[in-house]
């Protein structure tokens, strides 16, 4: 009696437990099917490597080269903004800090870490856009280069937050052994501290890397929207997220360009899928390492 | 001086650099928006909608529109991700099934934002024939935000300890009594806090909006699951891109801008502290 | 003396994994008397008394072999409801355990789990029980507090009381006093004479002396096999096996 329904529960649960499967299957099969009937039309190989991006022409082409690089441009831009910043800040509070100041410190970036994004877009508009045209004498201040500055600031918080637990988790023994025989913080830091974090680190980094490159907003806001093969930082470019966001409104529903989009997705979301699981893989080796350091 | 004292002296000097910059620019950005978007804030911008084609009025519609579409999103969310994480923590099912639901949840939270929204647009704007409506947005927001409800609550239920789990079925309680009347009372500030957060993370998101729920302009206010609506993130966008009198509509987006944030900002400050107040406890 | 069995284990085999923890036991346990099972740490004690309400369930990856007979039922069978179970046999454990609510719910939680309503009931329950326990007179005045407020031995006292209320025909104690001072011992050992007079107790403990004081039959346990086994006094002052004269004396564990 107890045991029927006992076991009613638990299969209710289970099932309910299943719907992130469900889901995380469904984005996959509906990115698949809403973007198949594009590739009966252009060969994949098109779509991957041609070199314009001319969804409402008539013909129209659609090649994701232009998009794809802008998306690769502005991620290695935002990388540059977001690593040094990040890992910086986290090495501040974890070796600098004191026990107050990093109580402090930490939740702070925390709740930093969650202003939304289209926030940072509106501020990359009204205020970063117009000061980089004027220092750098640009024709309009909606670059590749503003994008990359937003995109690192807002990914900083996430990054440092990742990295300070990496570098808290390294076990305190560690720290003394290189303290007794006369390293002083610095090199302890650098030869012992840091080394043992690696992969964690790494792993702050390749997340870094995967939510900037899915961030739509900042990027859709900031980055001017040009659909060219991006040559300089200072010209503005269309990354992936934003074609989709900003052409979604004017495809037609089951149209070739509505497919083309879907498609976009597609490659998006194996790229982020690429990156999510070699930061599982990485972080799931470093929990091994430091489990056999004890 | 020994050399490597300097090299110490220099590398600390380069990682408060660092953080100074992080906290420069961010402060920056609060600084902007708060003192630009208070200009805006009035009794009247909170409580009427908006007037003179989006140059005069309030932003009361959008301001509505994201507390439904958030409420919407916790509604969905909340019974789906506690069930997985009661189920992950308490049942514990085989190895196998434990390593397939944590990749799903991983890859599910890696997603972009974006790709939400073209799932949402094809399967509940379309397919399901919700059309663009609050329904549609809440679906993609609640499937947005679940997996972090999942990891919130799974870390509150394995912080509770298995001696009072012990304790509860020696009485002759059942697993689901257990659960019910200890496990899940016990571990309700823990869940709560991982709600909180993604109340305001549900809030801030645009991109799974935009093409599942949010208009820029609407008459009046949504009447039922089903009307489009407006809402503060996706406002702030339109306010930017569409229409004809640039700095009037900048001024009103500093002003939904500053709501937006300060309201998120607040949520996870409260979120984080209570975070921190319980993780002290169950270390000291 | 005249002894009824209670419960009776029958070449009873326990596997954690790979590890063979229990090697065939089997022995009779009597009804109201205290029986206390001995032995070095790690030799299988708790293990072995958690059989007895099916607590090793909620350890994956383990097996169970032979049988356990609780007034004649083998407990050890899949088909076995062993909610029911739990509430005929009652458990106190190492550390005490109360629930984060008020003394009162925690008294109460084991009624309330059996869809007991009766208000009445349940405070006239709760009051008996927490006299029971000799912790009465020390709470009366504040069953609202929170349970958590009390010191170690009343919070084990408490978790005695709350057993007590299913009216459970056995209690298993699981090295009940290994967190508490010498007074709190004393108190629950008192209590537990007292106790045996209307249930049959098992008890596990690591404190030779404290076996000797208050049980009537006592089990050696040593690396997973039940060495000796017989009347307290007997075992305790002529021991069969060598093996538990060293133990007694001291020599290992």
């Amino acid at each position: 009696m107890h045991r029927v329904r006992e076991n009613i529960y638990k299969w209710v649960f289970a099932i309910m437990a299943f719907a992130s499967i469900i889901f995380l299957v469904g984005i996959t099969i509906t990115l698949i099917t809403q973007s198949f009937p594009l590739f009966r039309e252009i060969p994949v190989k098109s779509f991957l490597l041609g070199k314009a991006w001319y969804p409402t022409y008539d013909p129209p082409e659609f090649g994701t080269f232009p998009l794809v690089a802008a998306s690769v441009f502005v991620t290695f831009g935002a990388l540059l903004v977001c690593v040094p910043l990040g890992i910086g800040s986290a090495l501040y509070m974890n070796e600098i800090a004191g026990y107050r100041q990093k109580s402090l410190l930490k939740p702070l970036i925390e709740i930093l870490a969650s202003i939304p994004s289209v926030v940072y877009g509106f501020f990359g508009m009204v205020i970063v856009a117009p000061f980089i045209q004027k220092v750098f004498n640009l024709p309009t201040g909606l670059t590749a280069f503003t994008g990359s500055i937003v995109l690192g600031i807002m990914a900083t918080p996430t990054v440092a937050s990742i990295a300070e637990d990496a570098l808290s988790f390294v076990p305190k023994s560690f720290r003394e052994a290189s303290l007794a025989v006369g390293a002083n913080r610095w090199q302890t830091l650098i030869k012992v501290v840091i080394p043992s974090a690696g992969s964690g680190i790494s792993t702050a980094v390749i997340l870094g890397i995967s939510r900037a490159i899915g961030e739509t907003m900042t990027v859709l806001m900031v980055t001017g929207g040009a659909a060219i093969i991006p040559k300089s930082f200072f010209q503005p470019v269309r990354p992936m997220t934003s074609t989709i966001a900003a052409e979604m409104g004017e495809a037609v529903f089951g149209g070739l360009h509505y497919n083309a989009l879907f498609a976009i997705g597609l490659v998006l979301f194996i790229i982020t899928l690429f990156f999510n699981i070699l930061a599982e893989f990485i972080s799931n080796r470093y929990r091994l390492k430091l489990g056999a350091g004890r | 001086m020994k050399k490597s004292n300097i090299s110490q002296k220099i590398g600390f000097f380069v990682i408060s650099l660092c953080l100074i910059a992080t906290l420069f620019f961010l402060g920056t950005i609060l600084y902007f928006i708060t003192v630009r978007g208070i200009r805006s804030i009035s009794w009247e911008f909170l409580t009427k909608p908006p007037s003179g084609g989006m140059t005069e009025g309030g932003v009361s519609p959008a301001i509505l529109g994201t507390f439904y579409l958030t409420i919407g999103a916790i509604l969905f969310a909340l019974p789906l991700g506690l069930a997985c994480a009661i189920y992950l923590t308490e049942y514990t099912p085989k190895n196998i099934v434990v390593k397939i639901l944590r990749i799903s949840i991983n890859n599910l939270a890696g997603v972009p934002s974006v790709v939400f929204g073209l799932f949402g647009l094809a399967v509940f704007v379309k397919f399901f024939n919700f059309g663009v409506s609050i329904l549609s947005g809440s679906l993609t927001l609640g499937i947005l935000i679940l997996p972090g409800i999942i990891s919130a609550s799974q870390e509150a239920l394995t912080a509770i300890p298995q001696s009072l789990r012990e304790a509860s079925l020696a009485l002759g309680a059942s697993k689901w009594q257990t659960i019910r009347k200890i496990v899940l009372p016990s571990s309700m500030p823990g869940i709560l806090t991982g709600v909180i957060l993604s109340i305001g993370r549900a809030a801030g998101e645009t991109a799974p909006i935009i093409f599942t729920a949010a208009v820029f302009y609407m008459h009046g206010y949504p009447k039922s699951i089903f009307s489009e609506v407006m809402a503060l993130p996706y406002h702030i966008y339109g306010l930017m891109t569409e229409g004809t009198s640039p700095e009037k509509q900048t001024q009103i987006a500093y002003g939904c801008a500053l709501i937006l944030m300060f309201f998120v900002l607040l949520l996870s400050a409260i979120a984080i502290y209570f975070r921190q107040k319980q993780r002290r406890v169950q270390h000291g | 003396m005249d002894n009824v069995v209670h419960i009776k284990v029958s070449k009873v085999n326990f596997f954690y994994g790979k590890t063979h923890v229990l090697k065939n036991i089997s022995m009779d346990i009597y009804k109201n008397k205290v029986t206390a099972i001995i032995g070095p740490s790690g030799c299988g004690k708790s293990t072995f008394i958690r059989l007895f309400n099916r607590m090793n369930d909620l350890i994956p990856n383990t097996k169970v072999e032979g049988h356990i007979y609780l007034d004649g039922e083998d407990i050890l069978l899949t088909k076995t409801d062993v909610v029911n179970l739990r509430r005929k046999v009652g458990m106190v454990f190492q550390k005490p355990n109360p629930f984060p609510k008020s003394i009162f719910r925690n008294i109460s939680y084991g009624l309330e789990v059996n869809n007991i309503k009766d208000r009445k009931f349940i405070e006239e329950r709760v009051i008996e029980s927490l006299k029971k326990a000799a912790l009465w007179e020390e709470v009366k005045g504040r069953l609202n507090d929170n349970a958590l407020m009390l010191s170690g031995g009343q919070q084990q006292r408490l978790c005695i009381a709350r057993c007590l209320t299913v009216e459970p025909e056995v209690i298993l104690f699981d090295e009940p006093c290994a967190s508490l001072d010498p007074i709190s011992t004393k108190k629950i050992e008192e209590l537990i004479t007292e106790l045996k007079k209307n249930y049959t107790i098992v008890i596990v403990t690591h404190n030779m002396q404290q076996a000797a004081r208050i049980s009537d039959y006592t089990a050696f346990l040593y690396l997973g096999e039940l060495v000796e086994y017989g009347i307290t006094e007997k075992l305790f002052t002529v021991p069969e096996n060598p093996k538990t004269e060293e133990y007694l004396s001291g020599k290992f564990g």
